[in-house]
């Protein structure tokens, strides 16, 4: 799995509020949702995102509540990949849970500016600035999780299990 | 190596004789919860994996709670599907309008959490019944809708971060001073992954409305999960309220923990975390010049019978502010029946203030006091991320409800002193 665009970039905390402000969780349709992505920390993000772009983060990403509608408006948008520093448990339960590519990097997170591009094999934890040339290694997630990403998300992943049974 | 605390609870529901931190394992969960923000994605996503059947209709909760009484119609169509699916499931936990409370004050004043039990959220707040000895942790719809369909979740074995508490809180100050003061110390990532565990000969004089609020905010620090012994006081509150044994375990003397942190409970001082997060705190006292414009107490950190007791003891027989907006939200109908009975309500009304029927509303900027810009609110709620109440440009002020009720009698930040 590959992804390649120009990235976004924000700071640490990035919390779920603004990710997808709770004015808007009367409805559970993602497209509906997805029109609101970012909107309290950078208006203009849905207007200029486009498939494959990556957004760029520091500490603690996705901070605060549990809502799901979170990375899932972020990949309804089309963005490729989240690559930050670290990520709030929930958040990146979640977004595996979703089939969210999700990378934690500190120094890519640290490097990489707002406008670059980049590619991102979510494979091998390869992330490649083009702009700059320089490359970085994520840390590889765990097979087990690895399985359930492979799966498409957790229940995709649980009802291969049924079957295997 | 010994286990912590959490640790025990985990492998006991795995069927393992010990587990180690790190260690990916599978859970048989006690309880799984949602409420009817998360509940309506959790329900597509149970349907669209082609799920038929739940778990057990006893295990599982779903209480609306986050923008009910219906605050417009799409929520009153989230409402409908929750609603829908408890009566096609024949879910027990379905507590609907009337019946319902704050999901984390509700389940364990109605007995459904117990000490020892392993459970799993869609909501962050859930880690709240680590107050009763269990291992309670927040999750997502799709953990929500699989916990449903399976009866289990997969864990990673969190390391901990022991908080040794000492001493006694001065009159004045609340669980929501410690856990404030904790989070302003380690920060809003200072656990991110790990237990907060909470020990110590301090534990003794924290009361259960206390150890709610203290565990309710461990995830406020990036905690998978707060947790505090079972005691004397704690089965004197499960006494004739909870629905199953509770089962009580003890951290190992020789667990490890990643940090041993000492909390003297006596040099707790009221805080106010400041916009726009929850680690941004600084003491009530040096706060008096901001000026406010509303005042929330509420929550499922902090609209227990104790915090209504504290809001009644301040706001009776004194006036709210010309100019400050007082909303005083119970969290459950118990807890406003109580209210009523008690002369709270009439008190409350007579200060100024307005009184709702339970529900998270403005915690969140859904409804029931959101705010327009320049506004700053005093919330006893549990975040003050960046238009968390309403309007990007307005601020929320998070602090106990001593702090809240006395603030909105001067209009300005206040710390409570006894007259």
């Amino acid at each position: 799995m590959n992804t390649q665009g120009k990235v976004f970039k924000y700071p640490d905390n990035v919390d779920t509020d603004v990710i997808i402000p709770a004015r808007y969780l009367n409805t559970p349709d993602a497209k509906e949702l997805a029109l609101h992505c970012m909107e309290d920390i950078d208006e203009s993000f849905v207007n200029k995102v486009k498939a494959g772009d990556v957004i760029v983060a520091g500490w603690n990403f996705g901070c605060g509540s549990s809502r799901e509608h979170a990375p899932l408006v972020i990949k309804t948008c089309g963005t490729g990949c989240v690559i930050a520093k670290s990520f709030a448990r929930i958040f990146y339960r979640n977004a595996i849970n979703i089939g969210l590519p999700i990378l934690e990097c500190e120094e890519a997170a640290e490097e990489i500016k707002a406008d670059e591009q980049v590619h991102v094999d979510f494979d091998t934890g390869m992330i490649r600035n083009i702009t700059t040339g320089k490359t970085y290694k994520a840390q590889p997630f765990p097979d087990f999780i690895q399985n359930i990403i492979k799966a498409g998300g957790l229940l995709k992943a649980l009802k291969e299990g049924e079957a295997d049974d | 190596m010994g286990m912590t605390m959490t640790q025990k609870i985990l492998a006991a529901h795995a069927g393992l004789e010990t587990v180690k931190a790190g260690q990916l394992i599978n859970a048989r969960l006690d309880l799984v919860l949602g409420n009817d923000i998360t509940t309506p994605v959790a329900i597509n996503e149970f349907k669209k994996a082609g799920f038929k059947q739940v778990f057990d209709k006893d295990r599982i909760a779903i209480v609306l709670d986050h923008f009910v009484p219906n605050k417009d119609i799409k929520a009153a169509e989230q409402s409908k599907s929750c609603r829908e699916f408890a009566c096609c499931h024949k879910v027990s936990h379905f507590y609907d309008v009337g019946r319902m409370g704050i999901e984390h004050a509700l389940l364990p004043e109605q007995g459904v959490v117990t000490a020892g039990d392993c459970i799993i959220g869609a909501d962050s707040h859930t880690c709240t019944y680590g107050a009763l000895g269990a291992f309670s942790t927040g999750v997502g719809s799709t953990d929500m809708a699989a916990g449903m369909a399976t009866g289990t979740a997969w864990f990673k074995v969190p390391s901990a971060v022991k908080f040794n508490l000492t001493g006694r809180l001065p009159k004045g100050c609340s669980g929501k001073d410690v856990i404030l003061t904790i989070i302003g110390r380690i920060g809003v990532d200072g656990a991110l992954y790990k237990s907060m565990e909470f020990t110590g000969e301090g534990v003794c004089a924290l009361t259960m409305d206390d150890r709610f609020c203290i565990c309710n905010m461990a995830v406020e620090a990036g905690a998978k999960n707060g947790i505090f012994p079972v005691d004397e006081i704690t089965l004197k509150y499960l006494e004739g309220r909870s629905g199953r044994e509770p089962v009580v375990y003890h951290g190992d003397i020789d667990a490890e923990y990643d940090e041993v942190i000492d909390v003297d409970l006596n040099s707790i001082v009221p805080v106010v975390a400041c916009p726009h997060l929850p680690e941004n705190t600084h003491p009530a006292c040096k706060l008096s010049h901001i000026k406010i414009d509303q005042v929330v107490i509420g929550s499922c950190t902090n609209g227990r019978m104790e915090d209504m007791e504290a809001a009644y003891d301040i706001l009776k027989g004194k006036r709210v502010a010309d100019g400050v907006r007082c909303i005083i939200i119970p969290a459950t109908m118990q807890i406003y029946r109580e209210c009523i009975e008690k002369g709270y309500v009439t008190a409350f009304i007579d200060a100024g203030a307005v009184v709702s029927t339970p529900t998270c509303g403005p915690c969140l900027g859904g409804y029931m006091g959101i705010l327009a810009a320049g506004e700053r609110c005093v919330a006893t709620t549990n975040r003050n991320f960046v238009g968390r109440m309403g309007h990007v440009d307005s601020e929320v002020y998070l602090a106990s409800p001593y702090t809240a009720a006395a603030s909105a009698i001067t209009g300005y930040i206040t710390e409570y002193k006894e007259d």
